[in-house]
């Protein structure tokens, strides 16, 4: 069918979605390539390009050590944790958007960020050392979306899907309220802070090691959603049609739940939460490529890493304090995703 | 290949529906489920699906119990057609209808060239190989209903079961999807479907089945159970059934008059 055919028929040309192969790849390696110049000691992109070029031919850089130590020391484990993450969130939103038929669907909705806030906040009010943070946070977040699901799963009717969000709702409001409760307890001028920027998100603590540390996690995690990236598009059809269709809905949404429960969890445990992530980077995605999971699961990905990168730079250089990322996911994410509400429903109907 | 409900109580724990339904469709032949809203048409169809368990009596494909095939079997011998609905996401029909291989496809593989080319079978079949490429989300009522009969036939199953296949559809449409079916049968499949319409069973049912209130009231050539008696027992109006020597087939309708202008009754 050519252009003018599908123009005469009514319907999208698929310019973005054939664009969008392109751009996303291209935004991602501009991005990241800025974000090691930026920050509190900038770098040319030409300093960056030339340290590269060095690290990966083996030549004496002509680079300044003080820049080599910066970024390959500060900025490298910070612009490669942004990427995981970003990631990690993005191609975690797509999958429950898919799951829960909603597009207004982010990772939160089963209780994992809310479990991974209470362990968290729980280790930094007992006072616990940053690595006990991060695993309790990590076992939090499962924890949480494990009750979910098993409450789910207990009562039986004839809307799994329905009860499962219901379920996570509940969970989520009574972890919000432990949550609470902590902040009130928790030390007004040493832990509550700490708690806040927690729980607005931060990837300037990451070290190498946290990165390594997750890395098998968001690994695994990553599996199920590849793997099932095209069975992924029946379960958007809704239980009762993919299960007419063939598919064993219990057993792929169980898979596709803790695959992405598990790369939001690690995620969550060494950078806190970040929002709006999950719930923006798919939608536009979808926007992009279309609905096919396999598609949308790439450009999720690739947007997901570039967008966080590219917030993390700008939280290291707007103010002379480091801006809590979720201030910004939100701050940005907010508005363009009111203005693509009222410009567009394309991606979803 | 037949499919087949001996004494079966379908319904939900808790509230039963229906009980005592025994009734069979075999290759080739269409039987047509006929009752008032509310009569459990639905659940008795989603129960024959498998997508609901029976509640008791037996359903058998070819005398092996339903409960003992694992979905994607069953979905490789039935192929279900749900009411034409809105779609969430945009996909397009070729992917809609390309859906229907999932129980041919490997669990971890995408759709190979040959599953890609029985969607394009499917398409052909009912002659929409034009809407391949438009979104289903963008298309008509009529048009959604055939993409899923096609994503039905590329399942590439035995017996196909439709609900309300010509619900919300006009009056050309109702048409081209029943005369499609009398052409599927034709071909081989065995079809069962509900229908509001008495005049559908006339035009392609070998056999009527009657649901009122979860009982099966009737089971029979359309002849036999179409009769204005029986229609006026199944939904509670007056309608006069008579044979159209045109078309050569019997038709019905409800028989009331309107009173004429400017009389009272």
């Amino acid at each position: 069918m050519s252009v003018r055919d599908r123009l005469a028929a009514g319907q999208d040309t698929g310019w973005w979605g054939r664009t969008g192969v392109w751009v996303a790849p291209l935004a991602l390696i501009a991005v990241v390539v800025l974000s090691f110049g930026v920050g509190k000691y900038p770098i040319a992109a030409g300093d960056v390009i030339a340290a590269v070029i060095g690290r990966l031919t083996g030549q004496p850089s002509t680079v300044d050590p003080t820049i080599e130590t910066v970024l390959w020391q500060v900025r490298l484990p910070r612009v490669l944790a942004g990427l995981a993450v970003g990631a990690a969130l993005a191609a975690a939103g797509a999958t429950y958007q898919g799951l829960f038929r909603n597009p207004l669907v982010s990772p939160d909705i089963l209780g994992v960020s809310a479990g991974a806030s209470l362990g968290a906040v729980l280790g930094i009010f007992l006072s616990l050392p940053v690595l006990m943070i991060q695993l309790l946070a990590f076992i939090g977040g499962l924890a949480a979306v494990a009750l979910v699901y098993a409450v789910g799963a207990a009562i039986r009717t004839r809307d799994p899907i329905l009860v499962l969000v219901l379920a996570g709702v509940a969970v989520g409001a009574l972890l919000g309220a432990c949550l609470s409760l902590l902040k009130v307890l928790a030390d007004p001028y040493n832990q509550l802070p700490a708690i806040t920027y927690w729980l607005l998100g931060s990837l300037a603590a990451v070290t190498r090691g946290d990165l390594v540390s997750i890395l098998p996690a968001l690994a695994i995690g990553f599996v199920p959603l590849v793997l099932l990236r095209w069975r992924m598009n029946l379960m958007t059809l809704g239980d009762e049609e993919a299960r007419a269709l063939g598919i064993d809905t219990t057993r792929l949404r169980a898979l596709l739940i803790a695959g992405a429960t598990l790369i939001t969890a690690a995620s969550v445990s060494i950078t806190g939460v970040i929002g709006w992530i999950g719930l923006l980077i798919p939608h536009i995605a979808r926007m992009l490529v279309g609905p096919d999971f396999g598609r949308l699961l790439l450009a999720s990905v690739m947007l997901g890493a570039g967008y966080l990168v590219g917030i993390d730079a700008l939280a290291r250089s707007i103010a002379a304090m480091e801006t809590p990322l979720g201030i910004l996911t939100a701050a940005l994410g907010a508005p363009f995703f009111l203005y693509l509400l009222a410009t567009t429903r394309k991606g979803w109907e | 290949m037949t499919l087949a409900a001996v004494n079966v109580a379908f319904g939900y724990r808790g509230a039963p529906v229906g009980r005592g339904v025994s009734c069979a469709v075999d290759a080739g032949e269409v039987l047509c489920l006929l009752g008032p809203n509310g009569g459990g048409k639905t659940t008795l169809l989603k129960t024959l699906l498998g997508l609901i368990p029976a509640q008791g009596g037996a359903i058998t494909i070819d005398g092996r119990a339903l409960a003992d095939f694992a979905r994607p079997e069953l979905a490789r011998r039935l192929g279900y057609v749900p009411q034409a609905h809105n779609a969430l996401f945009p996909f397009t029909v070729r992917e809609v209808v390309l859906m229907g291989r999932a129980a041919r496809v490997g669990l971890f593989s995408a759709p190979s060239a040959q599953d890609r080319d029985a969607a394009r079978q499917a398409l052909h079949a009912l002659g929409i190989d034009h809407l391949a490429d438009r979104t289903y989300t963008t298309i008509s009522g009529g048009e959604r209903q055939m993409t899923l009969i096609a994503r039905a036939l590329a399942q590439e199953p035995a017996i196909l079961v439709m609900d309300e296949p010509t619900a919300n559809l006009d009056f050309g449409n109702q048409t081209r999807v029943i005369e499609q079916i009398a052409k599927l049968a034709a071909q081989g499949l065995g079809i069962l479907l509900s229908t509001h319409d008495p005049d559908h069973a006339f035009a392609c049912a070998d056999q009527v089945a009657l649901l009122r209130g979860g009982d099966l009231i009737a089971l029979g050539s359309p002849q036999e159970t179409l009769t204005s008696d029986m229609l006026r027992r199944l939904y509670g109006v007056d309608v006069a059934v008579t044979y159209l020597t045109d078309v050569g087939r019997y038709v019905c309708t409800p028989s009331f008059n309107r009173s004429p202008r400017g009389e009272t009754t």
